[in-house]
């Protein structure tokens, strides 16, 4: 790397002034009554958002947030050299249609819930090696559409286990590039593919901890840094069954987490919200990280935040065969000004 | 109404064994229907169905084990009289109705509600 600078094996410096210039989100209904609620620019009132299928309402929602992240990042869709975009849906069909609405040269992505800060991280790489000046990622799920897709057909109604998550309705999209305002992004930990052989699909929360512990304690390594180095740590949606784990391991392992460690699936609903666990989905770190933790970071209510957003690897087929659920986890730091 | 009471009890108690194997092994949802079908079949060979429905009436014909019922039912009246053959072919003669009625009611309400979600 010419101007960047590898830590260890799997983290990541960037050396020039790498910031998200503007960030957007949108979201379904049930997102629009939870806590963050007024820190979301758009608010969808039903979860078709005014389309006829919801597989539209969530392309929808991406479209609304992309078009507001390069509003708020005063540039336009023709400065934007490069889209990183992911979801959930076979074939990653939201960012495809979305990109092609776009017209801006695309790389699709697929990380399942880790899609964010896959992007996030690529985008920042992509900047600092100078190939793109600046980059629009973004990333989206969709409830209903998920649920159709890796659990049962919506209309079927089968119970859920109360470990079980919620997909959460709703798009991110930030604009990466170099300037003076912003988070802005110091350092990417790429995580390693784990598989503790959790083959359950309702118990995401226990299947991905592992990975997030992995890739967070790489990175405690990488930079000799340790919890009392962030004002917050977020994994992206362990909800709260795999927070008590995530929180367990590092205890035992000497790490207090504790007073800096949350969970976007946690922060993104209410305590009488009924979703089980909590949020999960690409969607869940996206929304939470392009409003609250943007915004915390420009407010000066945060000064150095680490997003780690989780995926489960698996599709309908494998779990369906009996396999076990890989899971991955990607971090991503970001300072504000102070 | 003592009738009723029965029927209700009974049917609920069938569907009270679909919610303990929900909850408390890992049976899709799909599983406890195929074992409530299997279990229905079960008992109806060896004589126990038909007199649970004398005495439960709805309380045992509603629940999905009486589908099972249907089923070996239509297997056993096919086979008195075409053998082996009638196995196969009475299989879903008795349980035809419900078949069918799930296929027009099914097209029906996409008719009325939206069939893509």
């Amino acid at each position: 790397m010419q101007n960047g600078k590898k830590l260890g094996r799997q983290t990541w410096q960037f050396s020039k002034e790498i910031r998200i210039l503007g960030s957007a989100v949108s979201v379904g209904p049930l997102e629009g009554q939870g806590p963050l609620a007024k820190e979301f620019d758009h608010i969808h009132q039903d979860t078709y958002a005014g389309q006829n299928s919801w597989e539209k309402a969530e392309r929808k929602m991406m479209r609304d947030a992309v078009d507001s992240a390069i509003l708020k990042s005063s540039l336009t869709k023709d400065q934007m050299d490069v889209m990183l975009a992911g979801d959930l849906l076979n074939q990653i069909i939201t960012s495809n249609y979305t990109a092609h609405e776009m017209g801006i040269p695309f790389l699709g992505l697929f990380g399942a819930c880790s899609t964010s800060m896959e992007g996030l991280a690529l985008a920042a790489t992509l900047v600092d090696s100078g190939f793109a000046q600046y980059v629009l990622t973004g990333c989206s799920s969709h409830n209903s559409t998920a649920e159709r897709q890796f659990r049962y057909p919506t209309e079927y109604g089968g119970q859920k286990p109360p470990y079980a998550q919620w997909t959460v309705t709703g798009a991110g999209a930030a604009v990466v590039g170099e300037g003076t305002y912003g988070p802005k992004i110091t350092h990417a930990t790429i995580g390693k593919v784990i598989d503790l052989g959790i083959k359950d699909p309702f118990d995401m929360g226990t299947a991905m901890a592992p990975a997030a512990v992995d890739t967070i304690k790489t990175h405690f390594q990488d930079l000799e840094r340790g919890p009392e180095d962030y004002d917050l740590i977020v994994t992206g949606d362990l909800g709260r069954v795999g927070y008590a784990i995530l929180k367990d391991i590092f205890t035992d392992q000497g790490y207090n987490m504790t007073p800096v460690y949350n969970d976007c699936g946690i922060m993104i609903y209410s305590a009488n919200q009924n979703v089980f666990s909590g949020g999960s989905g690409c969607g869940c770190s996206a929304v939470v990280t392009y409003s609250h933790i943007v915004n915390g970071l420009n407010s000066g209510k945060y000064s150095r935040v680490m997003i780690v957003a989780t995926g489960a690897l698996f599709s309908p087929v494998s779990f369906q065969q009996g396999e076990s659920i890989p899971c991955i986890a990607h971090g991503v730091v970001l300072e504000g000004r102070r | 109404m003592e009738q009723l009471l029965i029927a209700f009890v009974v049917g609920g108690l069938i569907c009270v064994v679909g919610q303990l194997l929900m909850d408390l092994t890992k049976m899709t949802p799909a599983h406890v229907m195929s074992t409530l079908v299997v279990a229905g079949v079960v008992l109806d060979g060896f004589g126990l169905y038909d007199p649970l429905i004398d005495f439960a009436g709805a309380g045992a014909t509603v629940p999905i084990t009486s589908f099972g019922h249907a089923l070996y039912h239509g297997a056993w009246a096919e086979a008195e009289t075409h053998g082996l053959i009638g196995i196969i072919t009475g299989i879903f003669e008795v349980p035809s109705a419900g078949i069918s009625a799930a296929i027009v009611f099914g097209f029906l309400g996409s008719l009325v509600f939206k069939p893509k979600g």
